[in-house]
């Protein structure tokens, strides 16, 4: 409920908020045990105010055969970002929703939309359903803008990008920021662009323009034709490069070599990892289970983790204990779990795996990895 | 009917221990055909039967606005039943059974949802999933058989206040929602029981209760009659609204005993199921105590595929729209299995359970005795029976049963 400020004609304020909080209730009353929430998306799914953001596709627009831009119109309470911050998007693929985090590509837009560049990867479920399957119309999950790989104010005078493959994404929403300002930025950009082929490269034909333009110097580098690159040797790419100040963003590989390069020099450099995510498991042989209150049981990978807490004294909601009641589900925050009736393997990582983790049946569930799991049940708001 | 174990003729004494595990293994290879299956398909099936119910339940409750017109009232009456029934029967009690839990949609999941009923989901999560899906038909244990105050099987001594048993089963139908809270709590055990000596459980849990029925009763009785009171549609909506609720308690209440109730469905003793019963005997146990209703595809949504409760109570975490395609492939084993598989169209399965009703609300063998040229001797016997003590009940039930055996072998 809205906070009453102090200031301000609080009579009026406060009555005005009480009748508002009346009608609520009366509204809330007459569609128990829905939430208003839930009947007011029937209608406006995008309205400002609803618990949980969501966005609607707008429009898949190909970059390269393996990539595409997703141009999505958010709900009302996107909070908007600064270019070079991420997303997290929920999407619901094959019917079950996973969660990634994607660079938005575009400065703040007019129509308040918001895009983000996606490249398949090879086995890549999410990655290739947005590339190849997504369409305009369906709705996404998402939640507000992250990052600190963002450009500095004021801009330095002189600036080195270093991107490799996907790593262009923030970076080319920086660019795009920075070039359609009615004033033209003041400082000189140097972009080196790495990537396997011509053909993989994103944005490619987009940066030649801006090259072309005078926006900025593009360094293109294909592991095909010019070998994979050494950072050592960059000066060569960049005889300035003491003088910039540089951004990089790309495979860990690359990163890593920049950092100890630029550190060696005593050089600034601001990076943005893409972190593939591991979960440390060989989906057989069990392993520890912490605890939402920090306790740690190490159980083996052929007794279900409810029996193994159980054992250990952790209380944990329990029913049938045959897979079938539901009433044992709780979430698990990351790790990997094995269902003992078929096998099948269940995986959460943090930040692909909804907010609250995955819930799981714990009594036909084995640890399949290392899991942290709350033990305390997630109720519904009141 | 009686316990399986105590037939003359036990439907299951022609399979062998290695049967039934292969059973079981047959059965699974159902279950993860589907699961591999799973997808996109099946999750706008669920999201499309949610916006269609909301839509309907809205609509029906904007055209009571103006039930002041009999025409509005019984347009609106039969929308938000029909609104009703889908939330309880295909949306509710799936998503409470986990169907769509692998979504991981938290806005469509068993731990999150709540349902249009007077019993809370966390408690009715206990009674149903845990307690009759895995205890079916088992005598005393499974609550769903006669929820505790009727005569369920012959082996029960008959008792003359069974003879009002048909008269309460009627009023637990129209009352259903209420009734199915009542044995959630286990209200008649914990009333028997001294106040103070009453779990702590069960007082949080009554509270809980009359929590939620507060909630439901605010809402059909008071605030949308009130949102239709300038309309002058007070009276009519809170009518409409007690009929849809009636109506949806009568439909779920005769979909339910059509599921376990009928004739052909077997009912088990508590001390025949062993204490380390394997998933084959388990499988087994459901396919015997379920019964199906044969129909259309619309029965079988408005029914929320528990038209199918076979595959249901087989596979009760497998989603609803697939268990049609399973039907085929689950009555192949019953007849590879020689076993048999109950199915009838809905007036018959509720005419079969009635009947059951009526049939164990009065002594054994009574009914099969009576015909219209003896009837008023019988109903003579039957005001003796229920009247003059049980030294005379036990003679006359001895007599009406031997009758009974010798009418069936001549």
């Amino acid at each position: 409920m809205a906070s009453i400020s102090a200031s301000g004609p609080v009579r009026g304020r406060s009555a005005g908020i009480t009748l508002r909080s009346a009608l609520r209730r009366v509204a809330e009353s007459a569609v128990t045990p829905l939430e208003l929430h839930d009947v007011l998306d029937v209608f406006h799914p995008l309205r400002g105010g609803r618990p949980g953001l969501q966005g609607r596709v707008v429009s898949v627009t190909a970059e390269t055969p393996e990539s595409a831009t997703v141009l999505v119109k958010p709900g009302r309470d996107w909070a908007g970002h600064v270019p070079g911050q991420y997303v997290r998007v929920g999407v619901d693929v094959d019917g079950v929703r996973l969660w990634r985090t994607y660079s938005l590509t575009h400065g703040p837009r007019r129509d308040r939309c918001l895009s983000f560049t996606v490249k398949a990867i090879p086995g890549g479920v999410v990655s290739n359903h947005l590339v190849h399957r997504i369409r305009a119309g369906q709705m996404i999950q998402l939640e507000q803008a992250e990052g600190e790989f963002v450009l500095p104010v004021p801009m330095p005078p002189k600036l080195l990008l270093v991107t490799a493959g996907s790593g262009i994404t923030p970076v080319i929403g920086m660019l795009r920021n920075l070039f359609s300002r009615r004033v033209p930025v003041d400082t000189d950009i140097v972009l080196v662009h790495v990537n396997q082929s011509e053909s993989s490269a994103m944005f490619r034909d987009e940066l030649r323009a801006h090259a072309a333009d005078g926006h900025l110097r593009l360094v293109e580098r294909y592991d095909d034709c010019h070998g994979i690159l050494d950072v050592d040797h960059l000066d060569e790419l960049v005889p300035d490069l003491a003088e910039r100040l540089t951004y990089g963003c790309g495979p860990a590989g690359l990163l890593d070599a920049l950092e100890k390069h630029h550190a060696d020099r005593g050089l600034e450099l601001t990076t943005e990892r893409f972190r593939p995510m591991f979960v440390d498991m060989d989906g057989q042989s069990g392993g520890t289970v912490t605890f939402a209150d920090g306790r740690e049981i190490e159980a083996d990978g052929a007794t279900p983790i409810l029996d193994a807490a159980e054992g250990a004294g952790v209380l944990m909601p329990s029913g049938c204990r045959m897979g079938i009641c539901m009433g044992c589900v709780i979430p698990m925050k990351s790790g990997a779990v094995r269902d003992l009736r078929n096998g099948a393997i269940t995986v959460a990582v943090p930040g692909e795996t909804g907010p609250q983790g995955v819930p799981i049946q714990t009594c036909i569930s084995a640890a399949a990895g290392a899991c942290h799991i709350d033990e305390v049940r997630a109720k519904r708001g009141a | 009917m009686t316990t399986i174990t105590k037939k003359t003729q036990n439907p299951t004494a022609h399979l062998t221990p290695e049967d039934i595990e292969q059973l079981g293994i047959e059965l699974d290879a159902i279950r993860q055909d589907i699961l591999d299956d799973r997808g996109d398909g099946d999750a706008a099936y669920i999201r499309r039967v949610i916006a269609v119910q909301r839509r309907l339940e809205l609509a029906s409750r904007a055209v009571l606005l103006g039930s002041a017109l009999p025409p509005l009232w019984v347009l609106g009456t039969v929308g938000l039943s029909v609104a009703k029934i889908l939330e309880n029967m295909e949306i509710g009690h799936n998503v409470l059974h986990g169907q769509w839990d692998w979504m991981r949609d938290p806005k469509i999941h068993s731990t999150t949802w709540e349902w249009d009923m007077a019993t809370p989901a966390e408690q009715w999560k206990h009674s149903h999933n845990q307690v009759h899906h895995t205890y079916t038909n088992i005598v005393g244990q499974d609550n769903d058989l006669g929820y505790g105050i009727m005569r369920v099987d012959e082996d029960q001594r008959w008792h003359p206040m069974y003879l009002a048993q048909p008269l309460w089963n009627f009023i637990n139908a129209c009352f259903f929602e209420y009734g199915i809270a009542a044995y959630d709590l286990e209200l008649g055990r914990n009333l028997r029981i001294p106040k103070d000596k009453r779990p702590a459980e069960f007082k949080a849990n009554v509270k809980k209760v009359l929590g939620k029925i507060r909630k439901q009763a605010t809402k059909d009785y008071v605030v949308n009659p009130a949102l239709a009171l300038p309309f002058g549609a007070f009276l009519p909506t809170l009518a409409a609204n007690f009929t849809a609720n009636v109506v949806r308690n009568i439909w779920s209440h005769s979909v339910i005993m059509c599921g376990h109730f009928p004739e052909g469905v077997e009912t088990f003793e508590r001390k025949s199921i062993p204490a380390d019963e394997t998933r084959g005997q388990w499988y087994l146990r459901q396919m015997l105590g379920s019964a199906n209703i044969s129909g259309s595809k619309a029965m079988h949504v408005m029914s929320g595929n528990l038209s199918h409760q076979i595959e249901h109570h087989l596979f009760p975490d497998l989603p609803s729209n697939r268990y049609a395609e399973v039907a085929p492939k689950v009555q192949a084993l019953f007849e590879k299995y020689d076993l048999n598989y109950c199915s009838r169209p809905m007036p018959q399965q509720v005419y079969s359970a009635w009947h059951k009703v009526v049939r164990l609300s009065l002594p054994n063998g009574w009914l099969a005795t009576t015909n219209a040229k003896n009837l008023p001797s019988q109903l003579k016997l039957l005001y003796a029976m229920s009247t003059k003590g049980p030294k005379v009940r036990r003679a006359a039930s001895a007599r009406l049963e031997q009758q009974a055996r010798r009418a069936a072998a001549a």
